[in-house]
């Protein structure tokens, strides 16, 4: 209980802790916290970027998705198209080249008609002809009736 | 001792109040005192080995652990004991980051090492009373305190200490002027120089006392505390050697009061660091 030197000692080796305290303990491990601080801050804002990063590149990739989709719509849209027009000139076409074979072929049964036509007025002419010779009993002679006899074809 | 059936309650008491000194005794010169007499008549040049060596290798087993952790303190996930250590430190760090205003890299760490030095030392305390000073008695060592918190010259030591450091940064802040006129100028200042005159030396006056109660209180609220603790637990150990109804009685209290100690050791630690902080701190402030 008394009062001694052990003030002196105690007031000493007081301050000798703080200082080494100080130098060799509060300085490192203060240092490595902050330093963590800083690291696990700046991991905090690289996931935030990192996030922000794929938010943007999702958007973007479904900005191209869209434009995709709309591309091959247009394309497919224009096939169609095409498809159609490519159908209806063939149709056209077939229309077209139907009618002229018709008409091709109505011009031939046409002149088939006509020939035939042609040939009964002939035979018509000829049968006339026997005809008449028959009636008259005589033998028309062809050369000098020639004219009449065509006028009478014509007639037919 | 407990059990000694030699010995009166109050030599016990008595003994296990002594410390072991080392001084300059009047008769005898340099030498172990071999009672509270002799110790009492080395007057100041003595040193109380037992307090000094405790507190000493304390504030060792202190700094070596921590300095163990220091040195292996990484940025990475901190595990065991450095994580211990760096809750100590983000704890203290608040404190002072709550309490001190000023700029000055050494007061954090003053305050870890009050803190968690002080508590080692009133951890002391926790030691049943008789298990280091009867082993102390089988080496030839007749006195022994292991508590270094309960002797006076160690808590006032390091409110001396303390109190230095609020000179010293008192002047190195504001002057040597603006600690006088901190001293002398207030609380009373009058506009008319002759009032002035006569307030100064009652300022004076009041301002040496507030001063100086700062280290008084520091140093005398925690040897108070520890010396009451220490003494209750070496009252209850008397109990020991009164039958074993008194015996058992007194370890239930024993228990009991190390348990509520362990609440008084860790606050005494938080107070003396945290009076320490802000007087400091108000050392810092320029008005």
């Amino acid at each position: 209980m008394n009062i001694n030197l052990t003030l002196f000692g105690q007031l000493v080796s007081f301050l000798f802790f703080v200082w080494f305290c100080k130098k060799f303990v509060w300085t490192a491990i203060i240092n490595a916290m902050e330093e963590r601080q800083k690291k696990i801050a700046d991991g905090l804002d690289a996931a935030d970027r990192a996030s922000r990063d794929l938010e943007l590149a999702q958007e973007k990739a479904t900005e191209r998705l869209k434009e995709a989709k709309q591309e091959a719509a247009s394309i497919l849209e224009q096939a169609n198209k095409r498809a159609n027009q490519i159908v209806g000139e063939a149709k056209e076409e077939a229309r077209a080249e139907g009618d002229r074979l018709k008409a091709a072929a109505q011009a031939e049964i046409e002149q088939d008609v006509n020939r035939a036509k042609e040939e009964l007025r002939k035979r018509g002419a000829v049968l006339a002809l026997a005809g008449a010779e028959k009636i008259l009993q005589a033998n028309i002679d062809e050369s000098a009736n020639r004219t009449l006899v065509d006028k009478l074809a014509a007639e037919l | 001792m407990a059990g000694d059936t030699q010995q009166t309650g109050t030599e016990y008491i008595q003994h296990h109040l002594t410390n072991l000194t080392y001084g300059q005794h009047p008769e005898n010169g340099w030498s172990f005192a071999h009672n509270a007499q002799e110790a009492a008549e080395m007057g100041f040049m003595a040193v109380n080995v037992d307090s000094l060596g405790w507190s000493f290798g304390l504030g060792v087993i202190f700094l070596l652990l921590f300095r163990w952790a220091a040195k292996r303190a990484t940025t990475g996930v901190p595990s065991g004991w450095q994580n211990f250590v760096e809750m100590m430190v983000e704890f203290v760090d608040g404190v002072v980051k709550d309490s001190f205003h000023g700029r000055n890299p050494w007061i954090a760490p003053m305050a870890l090492t009050i803190f968690v030095w002080v508590f080692l030392m009133n951890l002391m305390d926790l030691v049943p009373v008789d298990v280091i000073p009867w082993l102390m008695l089988q080496a030839g060592v007749h006195f022994q305190k292991i508590v270094p918190s309960t002797d006076p010259n160690i808590t006032l030591g390091m409110a001396l200490a303390v109190f230095g450091m609020i000179i010293y940064y008192s002047i190195k802040v504001k002057g040597i002027g603006g600690f006088l006129g901190e001293l002398t100028l207030q609380p009373f200042s009058a506009k008319n120089p002759v009032v002035q005159a006569v307030f100064i030396p009652i300022n004076l006056a009041l301002e040496l006392v507030g001063l100086l109660a700062k280290p008084f209180s520091l140093g005398l609220r925690l040897f108070g505390n520890m010396y009451a603790g220490e003494m209750i637990f070496i009252l209850i150990a008397m109990m020991y050697s009164a039958g074993w109804v008194l015996g058992t009685f007194g370890g239930a209290l024993q228990l009991g009061w190390a348990i509520f100690h362990i609440l008084i050791i860790t606050l005494q630690a938080f107070i003396f660091m945290v009076l320490t902080v802000v007087y400091l701190s108000m050392a810092h402030e320029d008005h």
